[in-house]
């Protein structure tokens, strides 16, 4: 990449300790295993992975609302640079200015007892970012107009909102401190095809006017297609393979990628049934298999892939897999 | 094929403390065995408020329509369900001839009772079987839906299964007491991409085999077209098109429709503009005059469209839709 990017993982791993038995060690999750991300500024940067594979943790672990484990996340927006995992408290509430988060659930995420002003505010208030209530008011207008909410929808509470609207508001309240960098997990996912394409094309507008950076975790390869410019897929906290979105749409290289490509639901009713099967489910990441995570579900798995992991390698311009076998199986 | 379901005229009204709410809104349609229905719609459309009507299975304060009338046609003859009058005699119908399928398996099982156990009770309720015969058809089922080891996995509870192996069950479930119409409400909408694929090909397996009808209820356009031969779209509460899944989703005769379909992010055009349908689908507590799409809709007739509803006319055959811009006779007076 050419510009020096805004935030990167460096050997991320973030592992969670369980609940142990008397005897013997506690067991770890290992939820993020050495991740290796480069994420440039102005970028839409899909996340993509079954559930459990890890997604919403590495999401998590670049807002430092997970603990960091091993390795580093840096980020660099050309004011300030910070080394997560050693941010002292003063800074880190800094970086809560910079680094944002949108849920995926507009039901659950905003407070029924506050007015929408109210919730929109609330960033601005706990961070101290404003000296007046009039500042705070025209902060609070200005971001909700970016987001299509009008002044009278701010003095209502949530409920009386549909889905797209309640997140539309969590959209304004992530933004209204001026971060650099958002983390939308799961955004649309509760939402209508209708709305969902609205809100898809709200974030496009607004990280284009306020150059913004973007990781959109998602489940839904479609939608990740549309509005990310460059993906990255996980499995069992791993990295599994990253690209620009048309070229993994179009060579995907490792047999996972291809698999979860194929298995979305073709449109055209005459096309059932060509979708390449993976048989089984994730492993648990409590006991993950040994050699490359995705070899009990592996349609090409060999001995090799079974007592060694493949390391992220290079297979194209910005293109890189980790799997054993991509050369000869792109043959 | 023979005639399965016949829905005339079905409306549904609940009463609530804001007012009387229409869920339902005289939807007819019919189901012959082996058929696959496609329900599509957005929440609120009232696709789940239907199929559960035709088990009775909507809550107390609902009132069904004077004209309602579903008739179940079972081999000892045809069934009014809507004259069924106690739990007792629902039976027929609920767990019967009909069975249904959840989005979230977690909480229809029991969390208490074993998988099993949950099985077996249904089969002694709708079948004249011994506990014994049960229990080995229930782990017969559970084999039958792709579940390693049933036999140990009859006597797990439903949290010890994983998303896609607790679905399995329930359908396994479902299918063991060999319904003539399983009701399937959004079965794989909280599965991933890949157990979703697994679990669709597990479904047109088991339609092929026991060649029931089923109701396939889901907001995923591109489920239905894996799955569905037909498809009935549902908005606030009314049919507005119903037809074969291709001529639904290649010729989409209704405006609604075809805002879904371009709603819908898809593979083959990166490029393509997502793009959404204006507004949100009104509270059924203020739904529109007139046709009840006319608040969103990008093609409007004029003072047709908020003053009469429209009717439900042939496109093509087998192919209908409610819509003013597909009504030649009205618009020729």
């Amino acid at each position: 990449m050419s510009s020096k990017p805004l935030i990167s993982a460096r050997g991320l791993s973030v592992y969670f300790q369980l609940r142990g038995g008397l005897i013997g060690p506690k067991p770890f999750v290992r939820a993020v295993e050495d991740v290796n991300i480069d994420i440039a500024p102005g970028s839409f940067f899909g996340l993509v992975g079954e559930s459990g594979s890890g997604k919403t943790t590495l999401g998590r672990a670049m807002l430092r609302a997970a603990p960091i484990s091993r390795g580093d996340v840096e980020f660099d927006d050309g004011e300030v640079s910070y080394a997560l995992k050693d941010l002292g408290p003063k800074e880190l509430k800094d970086y809560r200015k910079r680094a944002q988060l949108i849920f995926q659930d507009p039901y659950a995420a905003l407070s029924p007892r506050m007015t929408v002003r109210d919730i929109i505010a609330e960033p601005l208030e706990v961070m101290g970012l404003t000296s007046s209530r009039e500042e705070t008011d025209q902060r609070v207008r200005e971001i909700a107009a970016k987001c299509r909410l009008n002044l009278e929808h701010l003095r209502r509470f949530p409920h009386a909102f549909s889905g797209g609207q309640r997140q539309r508001i969590s959209i304004a309240r992530a933004l209204v401190s001026g971060p650099k960098f958002i983390v939308a997990d799961e955004s649309v996912a509760a939402l209508d095809v209708s709305i969902q394409a609205d809100v898809l094309n709200l974030l496009k507008a607004i990280q284009q006017e306020m150059g913004l950076t973007f990781l959109f975790i998602s489940h839904d390869l479609s939608v990740v297609a549309h509005v990310c410019d460059h993906v990255a897929v996980m499995y069992l906290g791993r990295l599994v393979e990253t690209a620009p979105t048309r070229t993994l749409f179009a060579t995907p290289k490792h047999p996972y990628t291809q698999a979860l490509l194929s298995a979305i639901p073709s449109l055209d009713p005459d096309d059932r049934g060509r979708a390449q099967k993976l048989e089984g489910e994730i492993p648990s990441p409590t006991n993950p298999p040994p050699g490359c995570k995705f070899q009990t579900r592996c349609p090409v798995a060999i001995d090799r892939c079974r007592v060694e992991e493949p390391k992220l390698e290079n297979a194209g311009t910005e293109h890189k897999v980790a799997c054993h076998r991509w050369k000869e199986l792109a043959q | 094929m023979s005639r399965l379901i016949d829905v005339e005229n079905l409306t549904l009204q609940f009463d609530t403390d804001e007012g009387r709410i229409t869920a339902v809104d005289d939807v007819s349609f019919s189901l012959e065995a082996g058929e696959v229905m496609g329900l599509v719609g957005e929440s609120g459309s009232g696709k789940s408020v239907t199929a559960k009507a035709l088990m009775k299975l909507n809550p107390r304060n609902g009132r069904y329509g004077d004209k309602t009338k579903i008739t179940l046609h079972l081999e000892d003859g045809p069934v009014d369900v809507m004259a069924l009058q106690n739990d007792r005699e629902m039976k027929v119908v609920r767990g019967g001839a009909i069975s249904l399928i959840f989005q979230e398996p977690m909480a229809s099982f029991a969390p208490a009772i074993t998988i099993g156990d949950q099985m077996v009770e249904q089969l002694l309720i709708h079948t004249n079987f011994s506990k014994k015969q049960a229990r080995e058809l229930s782990v017969e089922m559970l084999d039958r839906v792709g579940i390693s080891d049933p036999s140990s996995r009859f006597g797990q509870y439903a949290f010890e299964l994983s998303g896609g192996m607790r679905q399995r069950a329930m359908i396994a479930m479902a299918l063991s007491t060999k319904p003539k119409l399983l009701i399937a409400d959004e079965p794989t909408t909280a599965l991933d991409v890949t157990i979703q694929a697994q679990v669709i090909d597990l479904m047109k397996d088991l339609v092929s085999e026991f060649g029931m009808g089923i109701i396939f209820i889901t907001h995923d356009l591109g489920v239905i077209a894996q799955t569905a031969d037909t498809v009935a779209v549902m908005y606030l509460g009314k049919l507005i098109e119903k037809g074969t899944v291709r001529d639904v989703i290649r010729r989409p005769a209704h405006p609604y429709t075809r805002g879904l379909l371009a709603a819908l992010p898809t593979l083959d055009d990166l490029d393509a503009p997502l793009t959404p349908i204006p507004g949100d689908i009104p509270s059924p507590l203020e739904r529109p005059p007139g046709c009840v799409y006319n608040t969103r809709c990008q093609e409007l007739l004029g003072p047709r469209c908020s003053q009469q509803v429209p009717r439900f006319s042939d496109v093509a055959d087998g192919h209908r839709v409610a819509c003013h811009l597909n009504d030649p006779a009205e618009a020729a007076r």
